[in-house]
């Protein structure tokens, strides 16, 4: 619309300009991307069809795509796992991000900074380090035993830590703030005169809620399940370090194959049946959701 | 004199270190430790260099001293922290007008191959003219023809090696890699939730301890205690089937709930957290636990045997300096040193004699089971044998399958 009211001139040199200077400005990350993406793709893509040559850790190029149907039967249970844990890991953090921004974005007043500083905190520990600590906090000298012990939610034999509850909390602990940092930043910025007329309209605090204030700031939340969603279904170190042998989920799976077993073929395979699941999930998901609002 | 790693940040580098080297880590995030390490490495190594330099112009009268690039796990050397030299270093590079360059570089037996493979391959210099490696590796080493033959009579205190591990079956006679440090697994336990404690690898499986044992991640401990239990020797050739019915065995462990995790270093938080009870462990790590707890936790080899395994002194074929290096070798299998060395790092040591050599400076310590097995114990222990490349492949996807990763 703005270029229509501009003198015609200098739409006309713009379009003209065949100059090379916008592809010069992209040239670094594009650069960065053929490197650090395209290049380990490629290498990827060629290691996944090849067989063993007998040796550990050698390999040729027979192009046997059986590789991707073979290592994805194998792995069914780890897949199927990955996508439920971290489907429950995104609806765990979604139900505590979004009171949680709501709460920054409209009530906490002066305190506003410090409550957003309060989510961000976690991540200047490193993730390992927040993952171990879950381990004692759900661990038998832990409170939280402790406590569902006396309120006898759980019994004096159950144990938290090691277990598929373990890894789905420690999952949804991890990627909180990628939840709550999208929503806060759309409910931040819905116009309080839209929820003034809402109230003007004679709805209720609820109805203003569910005809309002969730669907405005349904961006924050379709950006924010994604971003909890895509690392936790390919996540390893929360199953590694919370779980137990029959909790382990799909990066455990091409990390062993990758390290312990020196299978790169069929890790490099299951790598790339993760990635296209999760593209074809999410393709589904913003198709439905919607993305026009999302940039 | 010696680009020691461990010489600059030493704390924080020792928790690095630990962690770095705990398997239980994933190896992205041991990559990413290892990175800053070895950053870290060079600019230590920068400063020693120049050092080593200076010194070797000063004292060795214009003859170009030798220098011998030797890679080796962290905090596996005597270290002295006031000075940030390790003692015997030094005593061999005074002794000898070699220098030595040490670098903690190995974490994990496959990442520090990995890189160098096509070096290996192609016998071009790998950047180490002595390298240590487990037993497995070292047998995948040798069975590649990556490592060079000792000269004959070119290490003398080779006879030196403790019997039971002359003739491991990657390396009969010891011609190509010679143990610098032995790591025994057994059963560790929680004495005051145990009070009858473990003896054999029935007791560990107990239905008692349901929920509550972690056995290690490390193939060849875990499955060489089962199969030693199951009457299958893990030293000898044992066969496909025989293996499978120890990955069963493991197997219905899991299953049935008793064993919770198959984890690597880990295990010991897990111990001192109370949510393990009882362990597949190391002796090493088993020796900490039990002097830092009053005897909360104590550990001993299964009745029915333990494990030992070695990491191995190696010569890469890459190396020129042949003579060298097995003056090195030769120097550490004085019992005087491998005394000073096992009194520093509390390994299993392979050096007869040393224990002698202890006791003149540290009775008590000289006496330890866990430096110094007794016959009876070193009867019991068994090294893993050599596997082939399809063996390997096999065995390894099939305790993967049982820890869940596959």
């Amino acid at each position: 619309m703005a270029v229509i009211s501009r003198p015609s001139g200098k739409v006309f040199a713009l379009k003209d300009n065949k100059s090379a200077f916008p592809y010069l400005l992209l040239a670094p990350g594009l650069l960065w991307l053929f490197m650090f993406f395209i290049l380990p793709i490629a290498n990827l893509a060629q290691m996944s069809t090849k067989t063993s040559s007998g040796e550990t850790g050698e390999f040729v190029q027979s192009y046997r795509f059986a590789n991707f149907f073979d290592s994805f039967m194998d792995a069914s249970g780890q897949f199927a796992r990955s996508f439920l844990y971290a489907t429950l890991a995104t609806l765990i953090a979604l139900a505590i991000a979004y009171p949680l921004a709501y709460a920054i974005a409209f009530k906490s007043g002066k305190l506003k900074n410090v409550l957003l500083v309060l989510v961000i905190a976690p991540f200047f520990v490193s993730f390992l380090l927040r993952t171990i600590a879950w381990k004692q906090i759900l661990g038998e000298e832990g409170a939280v035993t402790a406590i569902l012990r006396t309120l006898h939610i759980i019994s004096p034999q159950t144990t938290l830590t090691s277990s598929a509850f373990a890894v789905v909390t420690g999952l949804a602990y991890n990627f909180l703030p990628f939840m709550t940092l999208p929503i806060y930043a759309s409910l931040e910025r819905i116009d309080p005169r839209t929820l003034e007329a809402s109230g003007d309209l004679y709805a209720n605090g609820f109805t203003t809620f569910r005809k309002v204030t969730l669907p405005l700031s349904m961006p924050g939340v379709v950006a924010g399940t994604l971003l909890t969603f895509i690392p936790a279904a390919g996540d390893y170190i929360n199953a590694n370090i919370l779980g137990n042998p029959n909790t382990k989920m799909l990066g455990n799976v091409i990390e062993a194959r990758f390290f312990k077993i020196v299978d790169y073929p069929t890790a490099a395979a299951l790598s790339f049946t993760l990635m296209a699941a999760i593209l074809i999930l999410i393709t589904f998901y913003i198709r439905k959701a919607g993305t026009e609002e999302l940039v | 004199m010696t680009n020691n790693s461990s010489n600059s940040n030493n704390t924080n580098k020792d928790k690095l270190n630990k962690l770095a080297a705990d398997n239980s880590i994933p190896s992205e995030i041991k990559n990413l430790i290892s990175k800053s390490l070895s950053r870290r490495t060079v600019l230590a190594g920068v400063g020693g260099a120049g050092a080593a330099v200076a010194l070797a112009s000063c004292s060795s009268g214009g003859s170009s001293a030798e220098n011998v690039r030797w890679a080796n796990w962290t905090e596996y050397l005597d270290y002295d922290e006031e000075t940030g030299e390790n003692p015997s270093l030094v005593d061999f590079a005074s002794a000898n007008g070699i220098e030595v360059s040490y670098k903690e570089a190995i974490l994990d037996n496959d990442e520090f191959t990995a890189p160098l493979l096509d070096k290996l391959r192609s016998k071009k210099d790998i950047g180490y003219d002595l390298v240590t490696l487990t037993d497995w590796m070292t047998a995948r080493w040798i069975r590649l023809g990556y490592t060079a033959t000792f000269t004959e009579g070119g290490i003398p205190n080779k006879a030196n090696l403790i019997s039971s591990l002359q003739n491991p079956s990657f390396d009969p006679g010891r011609t190509q890699s010679l143990p610098w440090q032995g790591i025994m697994a057994g059963v560790g336990w929680n004495t005051e939730k145990i009070p009858a404690g473990i003896k054999s690898i029935k007791d560990l499986f107990s239905p008692k301890n349901k929920g509550k044992v972690v056995v290690l991640s490390e193939m060849r401990d875990t499955m060489g205690l089962i199969l030693t239990h199951l009457g299958i020797d893990p030293s000898k050739d044992f066969t496909e089937d025989q293996f499978m019915q120890g990955i069963d065995f493991l197997d219905k462990q899991v299953k049935d709930g008793i064993v919770i995790g198959v984890r690597g270093n880990e295990y010991t938080q897990e111990l001192r957290d109370g949510n393990v009870w009882a362990v597949i462990g190391w002796s090493g790590d088993m020796f900490q636990l039990k002097a830092e707890s009053d005897g909360k936790f104590d550990f001993a080899l299964p009745e029915e045997g333990g494990i030992i395994a070695n990491d191995n002194l190696m010569i890469p074929v890459t190396a020129t300096n042949n003579a060298a290096v097995e003056k090195l070798i030769n120097y550490y299998y004085d019992p005087a040193v491998a005394a000073k060395v096992a009194a520093f790092v509390n390994y299993v040591c392979p050096v007869e004699g040393a224990q002698a050599e202890m006791a003149k400076f540290d009775a008590e310590l000289a006496t330890s089971e866990f430096i110094f097995p007794t016959e009876k114990t070193k009867s019991q222990l068994k090294i893993f044998r050599a596997l082939t490349a399809a063996e390997e492949t096999k065995f390894q996807t099939a305790f993967q399958s049982v820890a869940g990763n596959a």
